[in-house]
């Protein structure tokens, strides 16, 4: 990253440089704001100039979150902020309607909304202003709309603020508010509280109750972020829609193709910095900055496949293809010779639990699939699937209602539990949620160690000198785990606590690779992690497999991510699999219309993709 | 003396107390992926909620009776013996011909069975049994003193209710001084011996001051120092437990949304945050009315009120076990029809435990 | 947000240094949380004042002599409730005994109440809950209701109907109020092995084909236990409370023993002529129990603060 100190590149000069083409002009639906036109006279809606956000810990400790940022939003354009966790996007965004948290700190050379300080509005101002002028919207409306109360109360109360006083005629316009977002049935569906509607209905929701007063500006804050990819896009598809209609948007998110869908200018942050700024066409499709570069390299997808992710991945493949001759590209793009042999065979899966009305569900119905040795099997899905029941039941923690798992042709599934444990070493299984896995107690040391000691260990009436000896080793080969998944020593010191998010996945690879089993089953593995860091935690699994020849089942909601890693694909949906085969056949020819259909609403980086 | 020890600690570590009544239902977040459905749920499954409630209730309160029967008839010594010598005065050994027509009067002599099934059936009837001491109907010696003692409870309940909403919207989350000064005074105060208190507000305000009366008699005026008594450690705990709740809401996304939309901090905490941290107050609430019925007991000690808690010491110095196990009898139908009448109120609050249940 | 520090005046603006923030890419909100729980956070004055408390508790248990400045039992006939003063720190009784050494000499009799009281109701809680938790669906659904019904039963009215059935004594006293306790922390310690029980790393150690043997020694019993330090503490506190307020009803240990409550109950009839015979027992009880609070909340927030 020492590119960075190299950060004065022509599109890093102040946002305004850059001018956006798009934007009908001026909002149709409601007048601009009553506080006219700004000072400027260029009429951006927003501005900021040289804004600096610190935040002070419970420690009186302050960081630095934001560094010298500027951004402008002019009527019906989508301004994108992108950038990884604690890049400083949020903050932004939040400065900007005056809810930063009452532990920062903000400093700015100017910064307005629609003509207004908002580093001098007091509270009473901002009540006039939020939410009529500027509508917010958060992710995950599950938590982001009160639980409580239904839809309808809580777009009616962005109604009621900003002064409709009738309660009949507040519940007309919410109805309205709802058709208007492409909710079916709004005066069902303002009756029932967010957990009662669908992941997608919710989130509209809460779109609806921000843009109540039709603001001029939305303030989106990864809106699209934990929806399945069907839902992303129709989500997206209302937020274009109110872009088309005059309002202005400043987007925040994490991902690529939600900003290429929606923005017309990108900002790129980087640890509270502006790194790179400019069309969206012109980013995406030619970043200039070695980060931006860097992170549309790391999202995985069709095209990435067979190459490494990361500069540090390809470097290292060069370093083995110099010693060892002949293997210079990943394993799983060779054309196998002869198909190898199946290790995890499953047949006709079917799982059903009761639901709370008391009737049955089948989760997962007649599901079948071979895990072929050195290969990766990528089962899709989104969620409700039935993916991670089948991932259980290859695991032996769920027992299938019909049909059978075989491990290398052995029973595996029909096995007692007593029967499974001694086999169990042979399937093992790395999480989304790495921390919870590891005993809060234990050191990554301890994880590994007590992933390598499957019990062989020195009885109490064997001597000091043998359990000693028992121990070394097994220290031993912690070390030797945690190197091959790049940790170093000091790293097993400490408790998994203290580790990064990607190290703390790599100890969980390491634990599951430690008692070298046939299969390792990946659920969901990367999903939590920043793009960059799943970029190095992928180019590490597909490492592994080319030197150890490890076996995975990978299973993702990501399709990008599938693609990227597997062989062979199994696309669930509703418990059914719904098309099975070659990674590069399912994918490039679906068959089945739910394939089909997934793939659309994934938007492609195909302009980054041409430009490589 | 603090409430806090039967719910140990608002802590994080442990779970939020929901009261077992409503232990059974599922936690909301169980709810997440459930496919949308309507607003209402069948009339049989709230038939059959109902059902599952009454029940809990009815084995609750036969649990009780059951052990209280088991303390009376297991008593260390002979019944009869102790009876008389308790009417005497004395301790002595009696004969036969003097434990006879005891024995014949309460159904000693019985088979257990027999004296369980009679006790069972006299419940069902509204019949405690006899005072040992007092040869009066349990039931008539407990109804002639409860109205104060309910009056009491209820009075201090609605005081410990006022004094922690109120200071949690107050204080809670505001410049970190205040936040912390209140949440130490709620420690404290929810750590308060209540015959301390008592006897602090009895020399202050009666004695010292002369504001109230020193003997309280059953006027209102005579109310305010027990209630007090009662009502302040309560709403101490009650204030930490919805605190915690009141605070993390606070964070939550949904009250960044709501002022996002315009909602000003007195609106976010009073028409959001207050209805989520109403939750753990009513759980404890539905455990406290009992413990409070009985810590009533000390209040009405302390300032000579009359009420069920000068029945209840002199029947515990006195052994009189029908009137003990008679109003722990009536301890335990409060418990149960307090936590009904919760249970209702945790679904008007909170909405999503209709289905879940 | 009126607590929001905003600075309008943007002539101050902080210059920034050029450069990279952070020097490798990616490491988001876990690194932060990382750095921030390696530092502790300061050890807050409550908690100081509280350990210095419980220090000299336990030299008034142990030495109550080093503390005491009178004989507890000297009757001093031409004192007889005296007002605190420089003489009598904490005034005299009605045979003119110096309530401050009566207090310090009873501290060890109380703290002994309170923790044998605790250790009835935890002990009987860990049994209970763990049982409830590993012993499967039944004894959950037999211990869970057993659980239930003695929420019915109010501590105070427990230890009432115990005494009305075997007499006012010490074990009376020890045996109710840890029954008494018994049924909140036997449901606390349910959840918690419950929740160990479902966690992620007791699933990895089970998906490692670790014996069940193993993974409860390894890795439930002490993840489900260790909360229990910050519980003792808290229960040692709250049973002084209770046992002294249960002796405030006359029902405590027999008066010549300087047990707090016991002075709580003597003091009873001196109400109106001499508050301090009430208050200041009352305060030590009430000190015990908010160290005990303090100390317990700590215990609890630094093991925390080690897992989250």
């Amino acid at each position: 990253m020492n590119a960075l100190i190299d950060t004065v590149i022509p599109a890093l000069a102040p946002a305004g440089s850059v001018r956006s083409t798009t934007g009908p002009g001026a909002p149709a639906t409601s007048g601009p704001p009553t506080a006219g036109g700004t000072p400027d006279g260029t009429g951006a809606l927003a501005v900021l100039e040289d804004l600096n956000v610190w935040f002070t810990d419970a420690l009186g400790r302050r960081r630095h979150v934001v560094h010298d940022l500027s951004v402008d939003i002019r009527p019906g354009e989508c301004v994108a902020v992108i950038g990884e966790s604690g890049s400083g996007k949020s903050v932004t965004a939040r400065t900007l309607i005056g809810l930063t948290g009452p532990n920062a700190h903000v400093e700015a050379a100017t910064a307005t909304l629609f003509g207004r300080d908002v580093l001098t509005l007091r509270d009473g101002d901002w009540k006039s202003i939020r939410g009529r002028d500027v509508g917010f919207i958060l992710q995950d409306a599950l938590v982001s709309l009160d639980p409580l109360r239904t839809v309808g109360a809580e777009i009616g109360e962005s109604l009621r603020l900003h002064g409709v006083r009738g309660r009949a005629e507040r519940a007309t316009r919410v109805e309205r508010l709802l058709a208007e977002v492409g909710v079916p049935e709004p005066r069902l569906r303002a009756g029932q509280r967010p957990d009662q509607l669908s992941g997608g209905l919710r989130q509209r929701a809460l779109i609806a109750s921000a843009i109540a007063n039709h603001p001029a500006l939305v303030v989106a804050d990864e809106p699209t972020t934990a929806l399945d990819v069907t839902v992303q896009a129709q989500v997206l598809d209302v937020l274009a829609q109110r872009k088309d209609q005059g309002t202005a948007i400043l987007l925040i998110s994490h991902d690529f193709s939600v900003v290429g869908r929606l923005a017309d200018r990108v900002l790129v942050m980087q640890g509270g910095r502006i790194v790179e700024s400019g069309t969206a066409a012109e980013v995406l499709a030619d970043p200039q900055h070695p980060y931006t570069r860097q992170l549309l390299d790391a999202v995985p997808s069709g095209h990435t496949k067979g190459e490494y992710l990361t500069e540090a991945g390809r470097a290292r493949a060069a370093d083995r293809a110099r010693e060892r001759p002949g293997r210079t590209v990943p394993a799983r793009t060779r054309q196998a010779e002869a198909e190898p042999p199946a290790v995890l065979t499953a047949r006709g899966l079917t799982k059903s639990y009761r639901g709370p009305d008391g009737r049955d569900r089948a989760v997962v119905r007649d599901v079948s699939f071979d895990v072929r040795a050195g290969q990766t099997l990528g089962i899709v899905g989104e969620s409700g699937s039935g993916k991670s029941t089948t991932a259980s039941m290859a695991l032996g923690f769920v027992t299938p209602d019909a049909g059978t798992v075989l491990l290398e042709g052995a029973p595996w599934s029909e096995l007692s539990v007593a029967g499974r444990r001694p086999r169990r070493r042979e399937v093992t299984v790395v999480y989304q949620d790495p921390l919870s896995s590891f005993d809060p107690r234990w050191t990554g040391r301890r994880i590994l160690t007590d992933a390598l000691d499957a019990g062989s260990a020195p009885g109490p009436f064997a001597s000091g000198r043998a359990r000693r000896a028992h121990r070394a080793e097994l220290a031993e080969r912690a070390d030797h785990w945690a190197r091959l998944v790049g940790l170093a020593p000091e790293h097993l010191a400490k408790h998994p606590l203290r580790l990064s998010g990607g190290q703390r996945q790599r100890l969980a690879i390491a634990r599951a690779l430690a008692p070298e089993p046939r299969v390792v089953v990946l659920d969901e593995a990367v999903s939590a992690l920043d793009v960059s860091v799943q970029a190095q935690v992928l180019d590490l699994l597909t490492e592994l497999q080319e030197s150890l020849g490890t076996t995975y089942l990978f299973i993702s909601h990501d399709l990008g991510v599938i693609h990227h890693m597997s062989d062979e694909i199994l696309v669930m949906k509703d418990g059914e699999a719904v098309e099975h085969g070659p990674a590069d056949e399912v994918f490039g020819a679906p068959r089945h219309p739910y394939t089909r259909e997934l793939l659309e609403s994934l938007e492609q980086l195909s302009t980054h993709a041409a430009s490589r | 003396m603090s409430l806090s020890t039967r719910h140990p600690g608002p802590s994080p570590s442990t779970p939020p107390p929901v009261h077992p009544a409503s232990a059974s239902v599922s936690h909301p977040a169980a709810a997440r992926d459930r496919p949308p459905r309507g607003n209402r749920p069948s009339p049989a499954a709230v038939a059959l909620v109902v059902g599952h409630k009454a029940l809990g209730a009815v084995f609750v309160v036969w649990a009780a009776a059951t052990l209280t029967f088991l303390i009376q008839a297991l008593l260390p010594g002979d019944r009869a013996t102790l009876l008389l010598n308790q009417q005497t005065g004395q301790v002595q050994e009696r004969t036969p011909e003097e434990l006879a027509p005891v024995n014949e009067a309460f159904g000693f002599d019985e088979p257990l069975i027999v004296q369980y099934l009679d006790f069972l059936g006299g419940l069902l009837r509204g019949d405690l049994g006899i005072s040992y001491t007092l040869y009066q109907p349990v039931t008539t010696v407990i109804g002639d003193q409860i109205a104060p003692t309910v009056v009491l409870t209820f009075t201090a309940l609605a005081i410990a209710w006022a004094l922690a909403v109120v200071l949690l919207v107050l204080t809670a989350r505001r410049t970190p001084w205040v936040s912390r000064i209140f949440s130490g005074l709620e420690s404290a105060a929810a750590a308060l011996p209540q015959y301390w208190l008592g006897i602090i507000l009895l020399v202050v305000f009666a004695l010292w001051l002369g504001i109230f009366p020193v003997v309280s008699g059953s006027g209102a005026a005579g109310l305010v120092l027990p209630a007090l008594t009662l009502g302040i450690p309560l709403a101490g705990f009650l204030a930490q437990v919805m605190r915690t709740e009141f605070e993390r809401t606070l964070d939550a996304p949904f009250v960044l949304t709501a002022r996002a939309r315009g909602m000003s901090d007195g609106g976010v905490r009073l028409r959001h945050v207050l209805r989520h941290s109403l939750l753990p107050g009513l759980s404890l609430t539905g455990w406290a009315v009992g413990a409070q019925f009985s810590a009533a007991v000390i209040a009405e000690n302390v300032f000579a009120r009359p009420g069920l808690g000068r029945v209840l010491v002199t029947a515990v110095n006195g052994r009189d076990l029908p009137v003990v196990c008679g109003v722990v009898m009536l301890v335990a139908v409060i418990y149960v029809i307090t936590n009904l009448v919760v249970d209702t109120a945790y679904i008007l609050v909170d909405p999503r435990l209709k289905e879940a249940a | 947000m009126s607590t929001t520090p905003l600075t309008p005046a943007p002539a101050g603006r902080v210059s920034v240094p050029a450069g990279p923030a952070s020097p490798t890419p990616g490491h988001g909100t876990a690194d932060r949380t990382a750095r921030t729980s390696v530092s502790r956070r300061p050890v807050p004055v409550t908690v100081w004042v509280a350990g210095a408390f419980a220090v000299l508790l336990v030299i008034a248990s142990f030495a109550p002599g080093l503390l005491a400045t009178a004989d507890p039992r000297a009757i001093d006939l031409d004192a007889p409730l005296a007002p605190p003063g420089v003489d009598h720190w904490f005034g005299t009784d009605q045979s003119g005994r110096d309530l401050y050494s009566r207090i310090v000499h009873g501290t060890g009799s109380s703290l002994l109440i309170g923790l044998g009281a605790t250790g009835v109701g935890v002990g009987l809680a860990v049994v209970l809950g763990s049982w409830a938790a590993l012993g499967g669906r039944w004894a959950d659904a037999i211990i869970g209701r057993g659980i239930e019904v003695l929420f019915a039963f109010p501590i105070l009215l427990l230890a009432m109907v115990f005494i009305a059935v075997y007499g006012p004594s010490v074990q009376t006293l020890i045996l109710a109020v840890g029954l008494g306790i018994a049924p909140g922390y036997a449901r606390m310690v349910r959840a918690q092995v419950m929740s160990v029980r479902r966690s992620g790393y007791v699933q990895a150690a089970r998906a490692l084909g670790h014996h069940p043997a193993r993974i409860l020694t390894r890795h439930v019993l002490p993840n489900a236990l260790r909360p229990l330090l910050a519980v003792l503490t808290l229960g040692i506190g709250q049973s002084i409370v209770w046992a002294s307020g249960l002796a405030f009803l006359g029902f405590g240990v027999a008066p010549p023993s300087p047990e707090w409550g016991a002075l709580l109950e003597a003091g009873r009839p001196y109400i109106t002529a001499a508050w301090w015979l009430e208050i200041i027992p009352g305060l030590a009880v009430l000190a015990t129990a908010l160290t005990a609070t303090v100390l317990g909340r700590h215990v609890e927030s630094t093991l925390e603060g080690d897992r989250s």
